[in-house]
This record gives C-alpha cells, structure tokens and sequence, in this order.
C-alpha cells in the first residue's frame, strides 16, 4: 500500500493540464476564466472597474472623502457645487462623503452575510451530499423549509432576537443565504463524488477528510462562486433594506440604507436626496449580477463555445454568424 | 388528478410542520426570559412565576411546541406583547393591504414580464432586444423600496397623479383603492417583471428553435398564433417557476415598500415588533409568510401537471 506522499497524485493532477499544455491554443490569458469574467465584454470591464473603484473609494475613505461624514458644518439641502460634489443633506451633512463612508458599511456588510453563508452553507451541503441518506434527507429537508420563507421576513425575525445593528442584522441575512448555498454545494458533491479522481483518492487509502477537502471541495467551488457574486448584489439590497426599516444599521451611522432613509423623509422638501444612495445600490448590485452571468457564461462550457463560435462567425461575416448561432 | 392532488397536500405537512418548528424555536432561541419581558417593568417576582406557569414556558419544550401548534391550528396565534390584542387580529387587520400589494405587483409582473419577455425572444439579439435586456438587469438591480420612493417623489408629489401614500380598501371606495395601488405595484412588480422577462426570453428562444414550431410555421399558422399559443404553452412550465418565486420576493419586499407608501401591513407590523421585541407577532407573521410561500409553491407545482401532461 502506498502512503499518501507517494500516491501518483501528480500524474492525475498533471494530467488535465499536460492535455490542456498540448492543446493548440490561440491566446491563453484570453480563455482564462477569471479573464473572461471580469474582462471578458465591454460589460463585465464596465462592472470590474466600478466594483473597484468603488472598494478603493471606501478603502481609502478618510482620503477620498474629503469631509467627516457627521459633520454637520454646512448648509441643508445645499445643491451640488465644488465644494460639495453630490451637494448636502438634510442637516447640512456632505453627501458625496456620507456616501463613501456609507459604502464601506454596506460592502461591509454584504460580505459578513456572504461569508457566514458560505461558512454555514459549504460544509452543510458538503456533509449532505458527502454522507447521503438521512443526514442528507434532514439537512436538505431543513434547507428547504428555510428557503420557503420569504428571505427579508425571517431576517428581520432573527434580527428581533439578535438586536439591530450591522453584524446582527448581517448575521441573519447569512443564515437565510445558507440555505441556497448548501443546496448548490451538495448538488454539486453528488456529481463530483462519483468522478474517476475520487475513486482513485479512495483506492490509494486516503483518508475521508481528506479527500473531501482535497479532491472534492475544490472542484465543487465553481457554481458556488457564481452563486456568491449574486448573493453579493443581494446582500447589499438586504443591508439597505434592513437599514431603510431601522433594523440595520443605526442612523447616524451611514450606510446605503440609512441614507435612504434619511433621504426618504424629506423626500418633499429635497427630492433629488434619493438619487445618490439609491444609484449607488443599483449600480452595486448591476455591477455583481454583471459579473455573475458573465461568470456563468465563462464557467459553462456550452455558453462559453458558443461564443467562441460567434466571435469567429463574426470574422466570417454576416451569413456565417446566423448559422453559427444555435438559438443563442 | 385528485389522487395526485390530495399526496401532494399530504407531503405538505411535514413542511408546515417543520416550517412551523422552526418560527416557534426562533423565539425560544431569543435571549432574556419571555416571563419577565411580558411581565413588564416592575413586577413582583410572584407576579412573574405566576405568568410563567399561565404561558407555560416552565414545561419542557417540545410540550411547549404542542400546545403552540394545537392553539394555532386552532386559530390562537398568542397575544401581543405591545398592544394587548390577539395576534390572529393584528395579522387579519394588516393582511388585505399587503395582499392587495402583492397582487397588483404580480399584475405589474406577469404583464410587463411576459410581454417583455415574448418580445425579446422574437428579437433576439435585435436592437429591441438589447433594450429590454439591459432594462431587465437595470430593473432587477434597483431596490424596489428605492423604486417606490422615486415613483413618489415624481408622480405623486412632482406630478400630482398618484397619492403619495396611504391604502384604501376596495369595499370603501374601489377607484381610489386602485389609484392607492398604482405606485406601490409598479415599485414591487418592477423588479419581478425583470426577473419573467429574462427567464421567460431565455425558454422562448429555445421553443421557438425547436421542431414543433417550425412544423406550426411550416403549416402556415399566423406567427401571432405560434408565439402567443402555442410556444408560450411550450414555455409555461418556467414560467410558472419564475412567477411562483415572486410571491416570495414580493411578500418579502413589501415589508419595506409599504415603509415608503406608509401603509399599514403585515410587513409594518413585524418591523414594528421586531423592534419591540414583540415575539408573538414576530412569530405569527413569520408562520403565516411562510404558510403562504408554501401554498404557493403548491400550487406553482400542480399547476406543471395541468400544462405538461408528462409530468406526474
């Protein structure tokens, strides 16, 4: 019996990547998945430079910022001016720094929610699908009974007991994402389990744990990335939510939703406060579904031929690009 | 059909009853003992024991749960910390605006949705379709509460054609009732009419593709019949799915949206108790959502079998 350092592990592991090194290639940074996601179209280049300017806008708040985002020293309702890019709100705060600060709370806060999902979700599904039979069935079963809630409404239940705030009401907002994430890792544990390397992992004596957090963990995290971009865009919709209905965040703290909120109560007297927050929501959220279908799209291998073919017809002319398109 | 019907209703019991563990552990999980919180400020260490042994909240749990479970399917979700009347009433008194929303939502999103969606497809990567694509991901990325609020600060309190908030029930005066309606629906169905158009446009192209249109085409039916008959009944199953997961979006979102309208619904309710820590309603509302997605998915489910035969 071979012990696990001698296992032949580099012929499997080499083996796609010998068979991908002899593959005629035409540009191998532009067929990299992570290429094609974030930089794949003009839309996904469109959302990677938003999402990074914006966590660099957040990151380097206190420079970027210009002002305190609670101090109150100018003029209410003030409009948009030099001194005042996005102009003041309602207590003659700067909106431009409220906003920046407000994201780095609302990134914050979708990716505390987005991480305790996965921390939840990951092993849940992984034990679901890696053990079977009736863990399986209860796990899931449980699983589908929190799916059935609407997500918003059990959030704000677990945040009653939790109290609000941002790392409560975020805490709830991942226990309700859980869910989806460990029904998308156990299905994708039902298939890899059964693939040749497993078995292989299994004949060389490997150790259960092991192989599960080596073979097949791995090679489960496709879907569940795609799954976590959209859960990002999700997460900040939540945190504005939960903040826009006082459970969130807690005014004057900012945040997307506090912002919101604020704005909202004045909407008669400064219409224009629900623009900045509300957009910068939008985009957010555009910006992660962008880069979720684009990362479907580069990760599923039907989607990604097909554009490969239409970028050929494309050099092929017109006639070429309608027959190559398969009901695209 | 029935006998099918009445296995599905039968496998829908452990879900409600799971569903149902799960609201009533939620609160037993919340910290601080419930005895002293609804005995209030003040009172006697007798006066607490003594609502503990009324609430019961001195058994063990699972008797707990059974006498919560008997007393709700008798109707008797508990009391109201807060206001003192029982919380089946505050939920009865607070469900025909939230009802009332979701259901102009859905309007706004089977219509809207569906159209959208048939219209793309049929265009498929024409310049209409382009539009409507990138108007579905811009709709499904705004926050239907945001959506609500820039709706009335544009037609209600800009224009003047919508009130701005408020909700009048449909037995007192139906034309305002609807004109109530109008913004709230348009902010909630927005975001689920992106969600049909997109799902709805991705089926609609691989059922026009198939063989069985071309031979409707090929036997010279109207394309007007092909699409509207014919391939969305192809597609129905999906859709349904889809419009099925807006129920749930939508009872969720009107928590907020009805924040922005000032209507007095459910979703007000459980906020307002949740920051009250008014457990009973916080559960009653919870169980009764989740009832309602339930019910929802069941019917979603039976309703494959009426537009797919093959599925049993």
């Amino acid at each position: 019996m071979m012990t696990d350092n001698q296992t032949p592990t580099p012929i499997i592991a080499a083996t796609p990547e010998a068979a991908l090194a002899s593959r005629p290639r035409r540009s191998r940074r532009h067929d990299s998945v992570v290429y094609q996601c974030l930089w794949g179209d003009t839309r996904s280049r469109l959302a990677t430079c938003f999402l990074i300017l914006l966590a660099g806008l957040a990151v380097l708040a206190p420079l970027t910022a210009r002002y305190s985002p609670s101090a109150q020293d100018f003029e209410p309702f003030g409009g948009i001016s030099w001194q005042h890019w996005l102009g003041t709100d309602d207590l003659g705060r700067d909106v431009w720094a409220r906003l920046i600060y407000g994201a780095r709370a609302s990134l914050t806060a979708a990716f505390i929610a987005v991480s305790l999902a996965l921390a939840i979700g990951v092993p849940v599904g992984l034990v679901a699908g890696l053990r079977g039979g009736w863990v399986d069935t209860v796990l899931m079963r449980i699983a589908d009974t929190l799916l059935s809630f609407p997500g918003i409404v059990i959030a704000i239940g677990i945040t009653a007991i939790l109290g609000p705030g941002l790392v409560h009401s975020m805490t709830a907002v991942g226990i309700v994402f859980s869910p989806s994430i460990a029904r998308v890792t156990r299905g994708q544990v039902l298939v890899v389990k059964e693939r040749v390397y497993v078995d292989a992992a299994v004949t060389f004596g490997s150790p259960g744990w092991r192989i599960a957090l080596r073979h097949i963990v791995p090679n489960c995290m496709q879907p569940v990335i795609i799954q976590t971009t959209f859960m990002l865009g999700l997460a900040v919709i939540a945190e504005a939510s939960l903040s826009f209905v006082g459970l969130g965040v807690q005014y004057p703290d900012p945040s997307f939703g506090v912002m919101l909120q604020r704005a909202a109560q004045f909407v008669s007297i400064n219409p224009m406060g629900v623009y900045p927050p509300g957009l910068a929501i939008a985009l957010t959220v555009l910006a992660f579904n962008t880069l979720g279908d684009s990362l479907r799209d580069a990760l599923d291998p039907v989607a990604s031929t097909r554009r490969r073919l239409k970028g050929s017809s494309r050099r092929l002319g017109r006639r070429g690009a309608r027959r190559a398109r398969p009901g695209a | 059909m029935t006998r099918m019907l009445v296995g599905r209703v039968l496998t829908l019991i452990p879900t409600m009853l799971l569903a149902s563990f799960g609201v009533f552990l939620l609160v037993q999980l919340a910290p601080g003992d419930p005895a002293i919180a609804m005995a209030g400020e003040g009172a006697t260490t007798a006066q607490i024991e003594a609502i503990r042994e009324q609430q019961g909240f001195d058994q063990p749990i699972l008797v707990q749960y059974w006498h919560w479970l008997t007393n709700a399917l008798h109707g008797d979700l508990g009391t109201s910390i807060t206001s003192g009347t029982s919380v089946v009433s505050e939920i009865s008194r607070t469900l025909p605006p939230t009802l009332a929303m979701v259901i102009g939502a859905m309007v706004v999103a089977i219509t809207l949705g569906v159209s959208a969606g048939v219209v793309s497809a049929r265009r498929a990567n024409q310049p209409v379709d382009t539009v409507i694509t990138s108007a579905s991901a811009a709709g499904a990325a705004m926050p239907s509460f945001w959506l609500g609020l820039v709706l009335v600060s544009v037609f209600a309190l800009n224009l003047g054609w919508f009130p701005a908030t408020g909700f009048v029930g449909f037995t007192t005066d139906p034309w305002l009732a609807v004109q109530h309606l109008v913004l709230p629906a348009i902010a909630l169905g927005v975001a689920g009419a992106a969600e049909i158009a997109r799902q709805l446009r991705a089926v609609l192209i691989e059922t026009l593709a198939s063989d069985h249109v071309r031979t409707l085409r090929a036997k010279g039916l109207a394309e007007r019949q092909v699409v509207w008959r014919h391939a969305l009944k192809g597609a129905a199953v999906p859709l349904m799915t889809v419009i099925g997961l807006q129920v749930s979006r939508f009872l969720g979102a009107t928590v907020v949206v009805e924040a922005v309208f000032g209507i007095a619904g459910v979703g007000t309710l459980v906020v307002g108790a949740a920051q009250n820590k008014d457990y009973p309603v916080v559960e009653g509302v919870v169980l009764v959502m989740a009832f309602m997605v339930i019910l929802t998915n069941f019917v979603v489910d039976a309703s494959y079998r009426i537009f797919d035969p093959r599925i049993r």
